[in-house]
Formats: C-alpha cells, sequence, structure tokens
C-alpha cells in the first residue's frame, strides 16, 4: 500500500441531496470523529424537531440561512477533516442541473472526485454531466460510489450492472482511457464500506472508501510537467538599514509546476533574459531545490528587470508568449457573454484585455452535443478563441491545470465571469 | 489507466497549507494598493504574522498591521499584540470602539452588552479613513457554517456588507482581488485551515503566544450555561464581570481556545500548560472551538451569518 503519511488531498462529491450526498460527507465527519459532541446534540436536537428517528447526518451539511429560506443550495462549501495520516479538504458542489458553474468551480481544486450514484436509479443523465466536468476540469481519479445498496438487499448483480453501465459511457467520453476509475458499493446511510466495512457486503472486497481516499495521490506528487514560476512580487529591500540588502532582488511566488535547482539555467518570459538560479528561500531559510506547490523566493545570478507577471521557466522549455487562445469556457454570471465586449482574462500572476474571436460551439453537458451559439449563459460551456491585448505564456489544460487555466474578469463589475481551460 | 505516475513526495498538509497562505498574501500584495493586516494578538494572527514574514523578508511587510480594540480585551493579549508589532519592526494602528461610542456610531443597548458585534462599525470607519482596499484576516471555514461557503477572497460593498448570493466564484488558485473605490475585499490565507493545523503550525514553528492560552488558575463565573472569568481589570482601572448576587465565583485551572472581547468569550477547564499538551488536547477534545468559548455565536443557529452581512469578520 502507498503511503501519503502527512499529506493533503482535495476532494470533491457529485450528487445531489437524493443521491445520499450530504449523508455520505457527514457519515465521513462522523466515522472519523470530526462531529464534536455540541454539532452532534445540535443535530439531534433539530433531527428531533423535524420528527425524525434517528440522528440526521446530512444536517450537518445543512446551509446558510439563506438557503434554507429558499430550500436551495447556492455555493460550494469546503469541509475538513483528517485521518491522522492524512488532511482532506472536501469541496462540496450542489448537484441540481442550474449549478454547472459550482461544479467546475469545486473540481478545479480537486484531484478526485466521488461520484455518487443511487443504487435504485442507476446512471442518470447527471451521472453523464458530473462525469464530463469531472474530465473537463481534469480531475485525476473518479471514484464511482453506488450508494442506497440497503434499498436494494446490497444485491451484487445490481451492483455490477450499474459499475458496466457507467464504465460503458466512461469509454464513450474517453474518461475510461485517459484517468483512474475506482467502483465502491455503499450504504452512506448504515456506514458499509466508508469508515468500516460492516458485513452487509461479502462479496465485495476491494477497498472502502476511505482506504481509496488514504491511497490517492495528491495533485503536487503526480505533477510531471515543467518547471512554470508566474512571479507574483518582487522584494526589493533598497531602503533597508542592512547594507547586505541593497543589492537583493527576490523574485516571489509559488512553483506551479515542476522542480527548480540552484545552478539551473531560467529564461524570464516574455521578455526571453537568461540568467542562472543564484538560490531558494523561503523565509530565512536556504534549500538547494524546490518542487510544485512551494511558495519560494528566487534570486538569479544577473541583475534582470523582472515584475510581477513575468514568468521564469527553464531555458530548455517550450514555451512561448501567445497573443490568440483556444480555450472551453464555462460562464459563471447571470450577465451572458457578449462577443461584442472587451473582458480582462486573468492567467497565472497576469492579466490581459481579451476580445471574443468566435464562439465555435457551445456544448450540451447532458448530451455532449455540439451546438452552435451567438452568447453563452450563466452554466454554459463552450469552445471559444480570444485574442489578447497582451502575451501570456501558456500550456494546454490537459498538460498543466495551472498554467492552462484563467478566468474571465467583467471591468465594469470586478466580477469573475466565467473560467477557462485552454485547449 | 493512469496518466500520471506519482513522482514527487508530496508536500507534508503544514507545508501545503503554509505555501498556499504565502500564495494568497503576496496576491493581496501584487493585486491591491492599499491592503492592512487584521492583529489582535490572537493565535490565528500570530500564525499569520509569521506566514507574513515567510512571504515578504528580507523586505517589509508591504501592509501596515491594525487592531480595533473593544477596550474590553485581555491586558496580557494587548501588551503581546504591542510587543509583537515591535519585535517585527512593522507598524501597528489600533482604533478603538469607545472612540466610535464617543462618536455616537456606536450605540449599546445596555453598559455591560457584549461589544464583539459593534467591532464593524470601527473596522469600517478606520478603513474609510485609511482607504483600505484589502483587509487581511484570520477567519477559517472550519469555524463556523455560514464560514464553510466564504471565498477566500471575499468581497464587500461600500456598507461592509457580505452578500452570500453575490459572491465571486473562485477557482484554481486564480484570486480576483479588484474592488473599485469605497468596495473592500477581506483575504483570508488560512481559510483551509483547521484549529488543529494553527497548534500544530504553532508547535512547528515555536510561536510565541499571550499567556492566557495555557492553563492557569482563575476565578470562574458560571452564566448563561458558560464558564465567565471573573473580576477582569481592565488597563484604564475599570473592573469587569463581576459577580452579581447569587452567582457562585470558583477558582478553576482553565484555558482559552479563542481569544476577543472578555464579556463573550469562555475558557475551558484544562491543564495544558504548554503547546504539544494543547495539540494532544485539540486532538482529543469533545466541544467545537466556538461551541464552547463563544458566547455570541450560541444565540442563534444564524448569528455568524447575520453578524457577516453586517460588515463583521
Amino acid at each position: 500500500m502507498t503511503t501519503h503519511n502527512d499529506s493533503l488531498l482535495r476532494f470533491m462529491t457529485c450528487g445531489s441531496v437524493d443521491d445520499g450526498k450530504s449523508t455520505l460527507i457527514g457519515r465521513l465527519l462522523f466515522d472519523t470523529k470530526t462531529i464534536l459532541a455540541d454539532t452532534l446534540t445540535q443535530i439531534s436536537n433539530t433531527s428531533k424537531k423535524r420528527g425524525m428517528e434517528a440522528v440526521d447526518l446530512s444536517l450537518l451539511t445543512d446551509g446558510l440561512q439563506a438557503e434554507r429560506e429558499q430550500g436551495i443550495t447556492i455555493d460550494v462549501a469546503y469541509r475538513y477533516f483528517s485521518t491522522g495520516t492524512r488532511k482532506y479538504i472536501i469541496a462540496d458542489a450542489p448537484g441540481h442541473e442550474q449549478y454547472t458553474r459550482n461544479m467546475v468551480t469545486a473540481a478545479s481544486t480537486a484531484n478526485l472526485a466521488i461520484i455518487l450514484i443511487d443504487a435504485r436509479r442507476g446512471v442518470l443523465t447527471q451521472t453523464r454531466r458530473h462525469s464530463y466536468l469531472a474530465h473537463l476540469v481534469g480531475i485525476q481519479h473518479i471514484v464511482v460510489a453506488v450508494n442506497k445498496m440497503d434499498l436494494m438487499n446490497y444485491s451484487q448483480a445490481t451492483y455490477d450492472k450499474i459499475c458496466a453501465d457507467y464504465l460503458a459511457f466512461a469509454k464513450e467520453i474517453g474518461l475510461a482511457q485517459s484517468r483512474d476509475i475506482k467502483f465502491i458499493p455503499m450504504s452512506a446511510l448504515n456506514g458499509d464500506m466508508l469508515v468500516d466495512r460492516l458485513e452487509n457486503m461479502p462479496w465485495y472486497t476491494g477497498e472502502t472508501l476511505l482506504e481509496m481516499l488514504e491511497e490517492a495521490p495528491a495533485a503536487d506528487e503526480e505533477q510531471n510537467a515543467e518547471f512554470r514560476f508566474p512571479v507574483q512580487f518582487v522584494c526589493r529591500p533598497h531602503a533597508s538599514a542592512d547594507a547586505d540588502l541593497h543589492d537583493f532582488r527576490g523574485f516571489m511566488g509559488r512553483i506551479e509546476s515542476g522542480d527548480i535547482a540552484v545552478g539551473d539555467a531560467v529564461t524570464v518570459l516574455p521578455n526571453g533574459y537568461q540568467s542562472k538560479v543564484k538560490a531558494i528561500q523561503i523565509g530565512d531559510k536556504q534549500l538547494q531545490s524546490a518542487q510544485t506547490e512551494q511558495s519560494v523566493t528566487i534570486l538569479l545570478e544577473d541583475e534582470i528587470d523582472t515584475s510581477r507577471g513575468d514568468m521564469i521557466v527553464k531555458t530548455d522549455s517550450q514555451i512561448e508568449p501567445v497573443k490568440q487562445i483556444e480555450a472551453h469556457v464555462c460562464w459563471l454570471s447571470e450577465t451572458p457573454m457578449s462577443p461584442a465586449r472587451t473582458y480582462i482574462i486573468r492567467h497565472t500572476t497576469r492579466e490581459s484585455k481579451a476580445k471574443v474571436g468566435a464562439i465555435q460551439y457551445k456544448i450540451d453537458v447532458n448530451t455532449l452535443e455540439q451546438q452552435a451559439a451567438t452568447e453563452l449563459k450563466m452554466n454554459d460551456i463552450a469552445r471559444i478563441n480570444f485574442k489578447l491585448a497582451q502575451p501570456l505564456m501558456v500550456d494546454s489544460y490537459t498538460q498543466n491545470r495551472a498554467i492552462g487555466a484563467f478566468i474571465v474578469i467583467d471591468e465594469s463589475t470586478n466580477n469573475t465571469v466565467g473560467a477557462g481551460m485552454i485547449v | 489507466m493512469t496518466t500520471k505516475q506519482p513522482n514527487h513526495t508530496p508536500l507534508s498538509h503544514l507545508d501545503w497549507l503554509e505555501a498556499e497562505a504565502i500564495h494568497i498574501l503576496r496576491e493581496v500584495a501584487g493585486q491591491c494598493s492599499n491592503p492592512v493586516l487584521l492583529f489582535s494578538g490572537g493565535k490565528d494572527s500570530l500564525c499569520i504574522l509569521r506566514l507574513a514574514e515567510k512571504a515578504f523578508r528580507p523586505g517589509r511587510f508591504p501592509f501596515p498591521l491594525m487592531h480595533i480594540d473593544t477596550g474590553h480585551n485581555y491586558q496580557e493579549v494587548i501588551d503581546f499584540r504591542d510587543l509583537r508589532a515591535a519585535e517585527l519592526g512593522e507598524r501597528l494602528i489600533v482604533r478603538n470602539v469607545e472612540d466610535s461610542m464617543k462618536r455616537g456610531t456606536v450605540v449599546l443597548k445596555s453598559p455591560d452588552e457584549p461589544r464583539n458585534k459593534h467591532q464593524s462599525v470601527t473596522l469600517l470607519e478606520a478603513i474609510e479613513e485609511h482607504g483600505f482596499d484589502c483587509c487581511i484576516g484570520g477567519a477559517r471555514r472550519d469555524e463556523e457554517k455560514a464560514r464553510a461557503k466564504e471565498r477566500i477572497m471575499s468581497f464587500r460593498d461600500e456598507f461592509g456588507q457580505w452578500d452570500p448570493k453575490n459572491q465571486r466564484p473562485e477557482l484554481w488558485n486564480l484570486y480576483n482581488a479588484r474592488s473599485h473605490k469605497g468596495e473592500n475585499i477581506r483575504a483570508f490565507p488560512i481559510s483551509n485551515w483547521t484549529e488543529m493545523d494553527v497548534w500544530q503550525y504553532i508547535e512547528r514553528e515555536n510561536l510565541q503566544l499571550p499567556s492566557i492560552y495555557f492553563a492557569h488558575n482563575r476565578d470562574i463565573i458560571m452564566r448563561g450555561g458558560a464558564m465567565m472569568p471573573a473580576n477582569i481589570k481592565l488597563a484604564d482601572g475599570e473592573v469587569i464581570n463581576v459577580p452579581k448576587a447569587g452567582e457562585m465565583v470558583s477558582n478553576m485551572q482553565v484555558r482559552f481556545r479563542t481569544v476577543g472581547d472578555i464579556t463573550c468569550t469562555a475558557p475551558v477547564i484544562s491543564d495544558a500548560d504548554n503547546v504539544s499538551k494543547i495539540v494532544l488536547e485539540t486532538a482529543t477534545t469533545t466541544i467545537t472551538e466556538r461551541g464552547a468559548t463563544r458566547l455570541d455565536d450560541q444565540t442563534s443557529d444564524a448569528s455568524m451569518e447575520q453578524r457577516k452581512k453586517e460588515g463583521y469578520f
């Protein structure tokens, strides 16, 4: 068994309340002892008030007052638990059709998705939608959780049929060929196969859900893209009382992919200046090398004029500044996207004005059909060309999530109105 | 069927959380023109100060520190706050709820009404006075369910209001901290930390804390089902939390899990007198951080959400 001692896994859950998603999360939190006595008392009082016999674990993820009043879930919620060996961040996205944008948001930071299927209903349109979106947003590990097995007498035949149906569909959209897919039968209500196996499904000898989570690689572990370091901030303490610091010029940022070592030859884009790495620091700690997702300060051998928005890459790297991009865009705003307008694209630490060149097609997330479109409404996903005022240094999203992603900002409201994945 | 093979040792959860928080702080510095870091002397904001050191040293912090003082804070915490700011050589701005009371912008319903919620008014006044476009704070999503949906960069309108239905979607690590004049961003670098993570980080980084976080003996009144520290002398000589007729006072060994306004922050019984004992106690506790210690969150199921809408942190 692979160990991921003390690492961190971000995952998301896809499904609606009817699939038992809230119960699943509640059960994970409860069985890992994350729920403390006062919270439990609170939800057991509410359960009684609502006339239920047992404590309803789904109340643990009960939303905001504003949501309760309207009977809807507005937003992605983040929850936390730890097993002692690993810390988990759950992005809990509402599953309704009109909330594609929430699913895309939750998926953007997840490395694993649990796709819930109600054993009584099998593979539904929403299962297809969730799977397609998980695929599009680049989630590497999919766990298909066939829930409510207790309502199907824990039947292996039911489970096998659902797995076969799902696999057939996953092959159709290319998911099965490119991603790690696992299946598990469970009852979130009873707790079968979540943290404990229990005795109801002796025919299933695979891992429990928690074992799957414990073994899934963290995102930073399986990154194998080239070194990319977008400069966030330049540290120049030239006015410092310490004379040694007068020439200090530290390039601060987060390593979005790859790794770097002292002595490596680097190029600063878009200008193309070349130098070598003189030092790598985190605070006052000196490092010989650093890896993906570390926030560091890099010092170069030569005095190079570099500012926020530039990108440091290895000199032998294949990346060029571009002024046109093609991307899948999910529209997030109630105000439709108008091809006549100019938007701002924020990519890494860099911004550029962007004009919509052409909407090639819109994708129906339920049937996966391509349709012609002249504008994008909230929750639409389309393939779009943009023309840029400033060059951006991009990779394709499938190669490098951090360097292939961007957000679209409406300058008049400053709202984030779109999420883009470069093709 | 896996496309990528593991080729790195993963970062430890504390290293990952630290790297994320540093990235957020640098985004604030890169995107905002006049940010400020809210610093109370409490454990969460002390973690953020360490993160800011890692993010910006050997340079100065690209923002001042600011504390909104209710006037009902523990003297040890205030002294610690001043000491820490001086050690770092960073500028500390203090604004007082009592000045807002004098101006008439804060009106208490009764003299002993908890002042925590009135901090919002003084905070908004200070934001306007200095023209801050972003306030960095130590709030965490695990503290309370209204916070579970909070953004890392949270948008507030010119009245400082949080509208849960009008928040910017936040994807990848691409934060949008833009604001128009008068509007404001609240940035939360340790959103993804839990109480346990905070204590583990304090232990790893060997951070100094105000003494009241550690087990000590003090007089306690039982009031409204919670423990209240009795007879606290404030800096101006006033004594608050005086036992009322019929209230029992007993001397107990306690510590504080959260530190805020004296009138609404209760201690817990504990003999944990150092950080590693607190880490152990946090791992085995059966009561949530706010459930045990914050009287102001217990008034209704939605009280945190209500205060946030009014501009509270």
